[in-house]
């Protein structure tokens, strides 16, 4: 499985009231979340954002409130996946559970831009800047996360495994 | 290798003698809660789960209590998601207007939640329970689904940082103040995916609604969880609150901590965190003249019993400035019945401050005190962030009650002595 795309790239501490302001939380509909998805940190995301797109941050991106509907609207925006250094705890595992594929790697993080071209392979865990022509290594996931991702979120898993 | 509290009542719960850093463990869950933010999407991944009904119907609590009593059409059918799968399912503890209050209030008061459980919820401040000495950790809906359906878990055992707290605070320190304080020392990710263990002699001096708001916020530093030792209070307060079999667990005299800080809270000051982030604290004496358009008094962090008596000592006999929308909300029914019999409200409302029934409302920018274009609020909630509590262009600082009524009287960001 792999993805690629172009890059947003985004900073320390992006938190889940800017990926999803709680305004919209009144709404769980994943297509109508995409519409406001990033809107407080960067007003043209929804705009400029293509199927395939991948997101690049620094330090604790998903820090804040619980909300799944955060890694759902970015899924949902069309995002492939999320790069960062660091990930917040319940971000990380909301995003593993409804199957939106995160990967940290601090060196990958400063190593792409905005609007740089990459590709990742999540098989190897391996990330391309195929407009610097650079890679990184990223951190590959543990197999019964694998799993979950395979099956593109807990919910198959369970079901898989109840079978 | 020694254990930490939070490794031992893990290790418990995964049927395990012993656990270590970084082990994925199963554990089983004495409790799952759900919000109307959250539950609804829970609800949807468990519909499409091949399971029959919930693990335990007396293990899971739904507590609507964000955009309640409901704010909006959307909200309303939230909510009524939320009630047809309590009445579906039968569960004991859904909490309909009336009788639900802030959901990290709520808890501990019915009873629910005591020392030595483990506990996942489908908020982020689930980490409040960790005050009386539970692991309990805020997820995502479909942990929450899964756990509703199987009543397990899995987690990365944390590793842990300790926090000693050593003397008597000083006067007006609140929990509040110690949390910020912290915070603002190892920074929003300080604790990411660890643990906070808050031990020393200090903790005899903090009451159960201060450790609560101290547990409260171990997310803003990136907690997985906070938890304090189970004392004498602890005990009382579980005692007079629940029929549930508490357990207490002890870490091990040589069980291992990646940082050790020692916190002396007789040399603290009231802090606030201005704007963006809870880490960028200030200690009142530095905040300079910051003049400020509404105080919000309450939420998961700040609406308990104390948090309001110190509002009402300082409010009491002011009036608050003319222009400063005043918002005091009570985070239960049992506080704010307590707090009218104890003549608290009749204090607020002569003061000029409106006070609301229980919600979650203003701290995430629902409902009920969004700020405008420009506008700044000081605030006892937990979260500051851009647009947190509306407008991308307004503003929230983090304070303690004692600090927010007083700013609310002088309608500037102000020290409790300017008024006392």
């Amino acid at each position: 499985m792999k993805a690629h795309g172009k890059v947003f790239r985004y900073g320390d501490n992006v938190d889940t009231d800017v990926i999803i302001p709680a305004r919209y939380l009144n709404s769980s509909d994943p297509a109508e979340l995409a519409t406001h998805c990033m809107e407080d940190i960067d007003k043209d995301f929804v705009k400029n954002v293509k199927k395939g797109d991948i997101i690049v941050a620094d330090k604790n991106f998903g820090c804040g409130s619980s909300r799944e509907h955060a890694p759902i609207a970015i899924k949902a925006a069309g995002v492939s996946c999320v790069i960062a250094e660091t990930f917040a705890r319940i971000f990380y595992r909301n995003a593993i559970n409804i199957g939106l594929p995160i990967i940290e790697c601090p060196e990958a993080s400063k190593g792409i831009e905005a609007g740089d071209e990459i590709e990742v392979d999540f098989d190897s865990g391996m990330i391309y800047n195929l407009t610097k022509n650079t890679q990184f290594k990223g951190q590959a996931f543990p197999e019964f996360m694998q799993k979950i991702i395979a099956a593109e979120g807990l919910v198959n898993y369970i079901n898989n495994k109840s079978k | 290798m020694g254990m930490t509290m939070t490794q031992k009542i893990l290790a418990a719960h995964a049927g395990l003698d012993s656990v270590e850093a970084g082990q994925l463990i199963e554990a089983r869950l004495d409790l799952v809660l759900g919000n109307d933010i959250t539950s609804p999407v829970a609800i949807h991944e468990m519909d499409k789960m091949k399971v029959e009904g919930v693990f335990d119907k007396d293990k899971i609590a739904l507590v609507p209590d964000h955009f309640v009593p409901n704010k909006d059409i959307k909200s309303a059918e939230h909510c009524k998601c939320v009630r047809e799968f309590a009445k579906r399912n039968k569960i004991t503890n859904y909490f309909e207007v009336g009788q639900m209050g802030i959901e990290h209030a709520l808890l501990p008061e019915k009873g629910l939640t005591v020392a030595g459980d483990v506990v996942i919820g489908a908020d982020s401040h689930t980490c409040t329970y960790g005050a009386l000495g539970a692991f309990s950790t805020g997820v995502g809906s479909t942990d929450m689904a899964a756990g509703m359906a199987t009543g397990l878990a899995w987690f990365k055992v944390p590793s842990a940082i300790k926090f000693v707290l050593t003397g008597k605070p000083a006067k007006w320190i609140s929990g509040k103040d110690i949390i910020l304080h912290i915070i603002g020392m190892i920074g929003v990710d300080g604790a990411l995916y660890k643990s906070m263990e808050f031990v020393g002699d200090g903790i005899q001096y903090l009451s159960m609604d201060d450790r609560f708001t101290i547990a409260n916020m171990a997310i803003e530093a990136g907690g997985k969880n906070g938890i304090f030792p189970v004392d004498d209070l602890a005990v009382a307060y579980m005692k007079e609150h629940s029929v549930k079999e508490y357990k207490i667990y002890e870490a091990d005299e040589d069980a291992v901590y990646d940082e050790e800080y020692v916190i002396e809270l007789d040399k603290l000051k009231p802090t606030v965190a201005f704007p963006h982030l809870p880490e960028n604290t200030h200690t009142i004496d530095e905040v300079g003249d910051i003049a400020i358009d509404q105080v919000v008094i309450g939420s998961c962090t700040n609406g308990r019993l104390d948090d309001l008596r110190i509002a009402a000592k300082i409010l009491d006999g002011h009036k608050v400035k003319e222009g400063i929308r005043t918002i005091i909300i009570p985070a239960t029914q049992k506080i704010y019945l307590q707090a009218m019999e104890e003549g608290l409200l009749k204090i607020f409302i002569e003061a000029g401050a409106v006070v609301s029934t229980p919600t979650c409302g203003p701290c995430l920018g629902g409902y009920m005190g969004i700020l405008a274009e420009g506008e700044r609020c000081v605030s006892t909630t937990n979260r500051n962030f851009v647009g947190r509590m509306g407008h991308v262009n307004s503003e929230v600082y983090l304070a303690s009650p004692a600090v927010a009524a007083a700013s609310a009287i002088t309608g500037k960001i102000s020290s409790p002595e300017e008024v006392m």
